[in-house]
């Protein structure tokens, strides 16, 4: 059928089965929002700022392992967005992001609202487009979806001149994707995953180091299956929390620069490194040289570029880790489970030496509190996104994640004021559930005009901010290693944050202690509508443990033991 | 951890299209990596085009590289030569005052020849070996060239 390329961006959403659309109007975009008037087939959230769009985007590609969906305009409303994309890229979501450019013949003149979108997005998505003739369009959309789907996911993004959403073209969405040049590779090696399972059943000490990947690739509980039959103890990486359930006798816990003592020792004394979908990020190994020092390491990983990068792979498999793992439970018989009864026993008393725990104070609530309060009254009911910071580490260490999906933050990047806006787009996926973020008196103004979108589309996002008045992550890095001198980080001057998200037509609440704030979650569960509830926290209290930057993992500060 | 930092060569296959040279080198830039040299032309008959390029890295660098080429989505394939034939062109302007037949000699040494002769000026091109070709510019500097254009390697596997 012969119609517009705005027309054409309607069906193909359609047809690729998009049920929401985040996303900012402009002038180059114009044409497609007209066609967005015009439709009924998917939803369209008007975030307040284009960053926050590509971050919803995130959240609910993150909730629901579908292609997350945004649209904005060119010039700013792109350079806005660039943050999102980097964002998803760091962290392999796949999003298709589809932004307007200037008419044809006004690229590169300088024009109104023009900027090289291309040119900058280039290297922080998975691949990207100029579209130059509508006839192309639905080729480009077709395999902006695939790529962004499959292999190592991540964000695509298709840039579209203002004359060739206009122009008429033949639509043809029934080719299939052909691409000679790409073809991810899903199966892994059977004889090297021979050889993996060989070198587990040898070996004495071995670990299982989960990442991100598993949750990408929907492989949490065939992992969980691997796991519980091979009888190897297992850490997780930030991105994995949620892969294994917090009480899987088997997970040590976190990995990493805020691990807990226990999983940094176990990598540290482990003969036999076990990494599925997991890339070796300096948060997780500190000094490179000295990371799992005596140990070989089994690398599953479905991007070539991973294996090696960092730490030599004995046995690399480049797989979906999905696939690997499914291969590995069929011959996972040849492990003796009792075998490693007394490596778990010695990282059971590492944990027993330095548990991670924290210490109350009778004056003023503890963030970590919070925290593990939310989590036994919502548990695995809520949904769990963060900011970046302190609250983010406190909620990876001590909140009860129980299964994959359940927890969205920035992990790669580290972008501040992602969390309110992914959390929107969890609760558009996942609207049965409680969304939760946790957010610090810093991150959540870098994206609180979200509270408009909030009580406009109806998603009553719960924002717990953990006030201590200061940025407290840097803080506590200039506590620690800038001898005090707190420069910029002292955020003592704030709004009311009750009366802010009144302002926008959410509610408030202001707590400083344990009964106040089971008093505000219940009454925020209840109330259906976008919450700040804000919680008066210790102001210096410190994420312990901690390795320093560049640190070996065996080289923890620890927090320091209560007297008695 | 002392890694070697050796001249090597790849070469890289490509779909013809828009923008896969700027996804090539702003993957080396990006890295702080440095080209030095790069060579590109479409492969007859086919909608592809090979690029052959000239850096310098450690083992794990230059892997880390080939790996990422191999990431983008327009690269069919890449090599890193490790046994190849590398040829590079040069061309030379002289005076047309100098000593002719000292430069044509010199050439033939380079398999090249004298290609151009103007009023002022005679144009001659050299073909051989990236390293003979830098030796054939040293030795004719005392002909006083009046411009030098290098086109960068290309290679093929033996």
């Amino acid at each position: 059928m012969q119609i517009s390329g705005a027309q054409m961006v309607i069906e193909a959403l359609t047809l690729e089965g998009v049920d929401t659309v985040f996303g900012y109007p402009g002038g180059a975009i114009m044409n497609v929002y007209d066609e967005i008037y015009k439709q009924d087939k998917f939803q369209h959230i008007l975030n307040r700022h284009e960053q926050a769009a590509v971050h919803a985007a995130e959240g609910y590609a993150k909730a629901s392992g579908k292609v997350g969906v945004a649209m904005i305009t060119s010039g700013p409303g792109f350079t806005n967005a660039v943050t999102g994309l980097a964002d998803a890229y760091m962290d392999s979501i796949p999003l298709v992001v589809i932004s307007g450019q200037v008419p044809m013949s006004l690229i590169g003149t300088d024009a109104f609202q023009e900027i090289d979108a291309v040119g900058i997005s280039r290297s922080c998505t998975k691949h990207n487009y100029l579209v130059t003739d509508a006839k192309d369009l639905p080729r480009i959309l077709k395999e902006a979806f695939y790529i962004a789907s499959s292999g190592r996911p991540g964000p695509v993004h298709v840039d579209i001149p203002k004359d060739v959403t206009a122009q008429i073209a033949e639509f043809d969405y029934s080719q299939p994707v052909k691409l000679e040049t790409y073809k991810p590779h899903t199966k892994g090696n059977p004889r090297q995953i021979k050889k993996a399972i060989e070198a587990m059943a040898d070996s004495k000490r071995p670990l299982f180091y989960l990442g991100g990947g598993i949750i990408n690739a929907n492989a949490a509980y065939e992992v969980r299956e691997l796991v519980h039959k091979t009888g190897i103890p297992a850490v997780e990486t930030f991105m994995a929390r949620g892969v294994l359930a917090h009480d899987d006798e088997h997970l040590i816990g976190m990995l990493g620069m805020h691990g807990s003592y226990a999983a940094n020792m176990a990598m540290s004394e482990t003969d036999l490194v076990i990494a599925l979908g997991a890339r070796f990020d300096d948060r997780v190994t500190g000094k490179l040289s000295e990371f799992a020092k005596n140990a070989a390491v089994i690398h599953v990983d479905i991007d070539p570029a991973s294996i090696s990068k960092l730490v030599n792979a004995d046995f690399p498999i480049v797989g979906d880790v999905k696939n690997v793992v499914n291969e590995m439970l069929e011959i996972s018989s040849k492990i003796d489970v009792s075998k490693f009864e007394s490596w778990r026993e010695t990282i059971n008393n590492f944990d027993d030496l330095h548990p991670l725990t924290y210490h109350e104070d009778s004056e003023k609530l503890k963030p970590q509190w919070v925290i593990e309060r939310v989590g036994e009254l919502l548990g695995d009911d809520a949904n769990i996104s963060t900011d970046v910071g302190q609250h983010q580490m406190w909620t990876a260490q001590f909140y009860p994640f129980s299964r994959p999906r359940q927890f969205i933050s920035s992990g790669g990047l580290g972008t501040m004021g992602f969390g309110f806006p992914a959390a929107l787009g969890v609760k558009a996926a996942a609207p049965q559930q409680t969304s939760v973020n946790f957010t610090g008196d810093g991150s959540i103004l870098m994206n609180c005009q979200e509270l408009m979108t909030a009580v406009e589309k109806k998603l009553p996002v719960i924002n717990i901010i953990l006030n201590n008045n200061y940025l407290g992550m840097v803080r506590q890095w200039q506590t620690l290693f800038y001898d005090k001198r707190h420069s910029e980080t002292d955020l003592s001057v704030q709004p009311d944050f009750v009366k802010l998200s009144e302002a926008f037509g959410g509610i408030g609440y202001r707590v400083s202690t344990k009964e106040e704030f089971d008093a505000a979650l219940k009454d925020a569960v209840e109330k259906d509508v976008v919450a700040f509830i804000e919680v008066i926290v210790h102001r210096l209290e410190n994420v312990m443990p901690m390795v320093p930057s560049g640190g070996s993992l065996f080289n923890m500060m620890l927090l320091e033991k209560k007297e008695k | 951890m002392t890694e070697n930092s050796e001249r090597r060569v790849i070469s890289v296959i490509v779909v013809n299209e828009a923008s896969v040279l700027s996804r090539i080198t702003d993957l080396f830039s990006g890295r702080g990596y440095n080209i030095t040299s790069l060579t590109v032309a479409p492969i007859p008959d086919s909608k592809y085009s090979r690029l052959t390029i000239a850096t310098s890295g450690s083992v794990r660098v230059i892997e880390q590289i080939t790996k990422q080429l191999h990431k983008l989505i327009p690269v069919l394939r890449v090599y890193e030569h490790a046994d190849l034939v590398e040829k590079e062109m040069a061309m030379v302007k002289f005076p047309i005052t100098e000593n002719l037949s000292d430069i044509n000699t010199l050439c033939e040494a380079y398999n090249g020849k004298i290609v151009n002769v103007g009023e002022n000026v005679i144009i001659a091109m050299v073909a051989d070996e990236p390293k003979r070709v830098e030796n054939f510019l040293k030795v004719i500097k005392r002909y006083n060239p009046k411009e030098i254009v290098r086109s960068g390697a290309v290679a093929l596997e033996r």
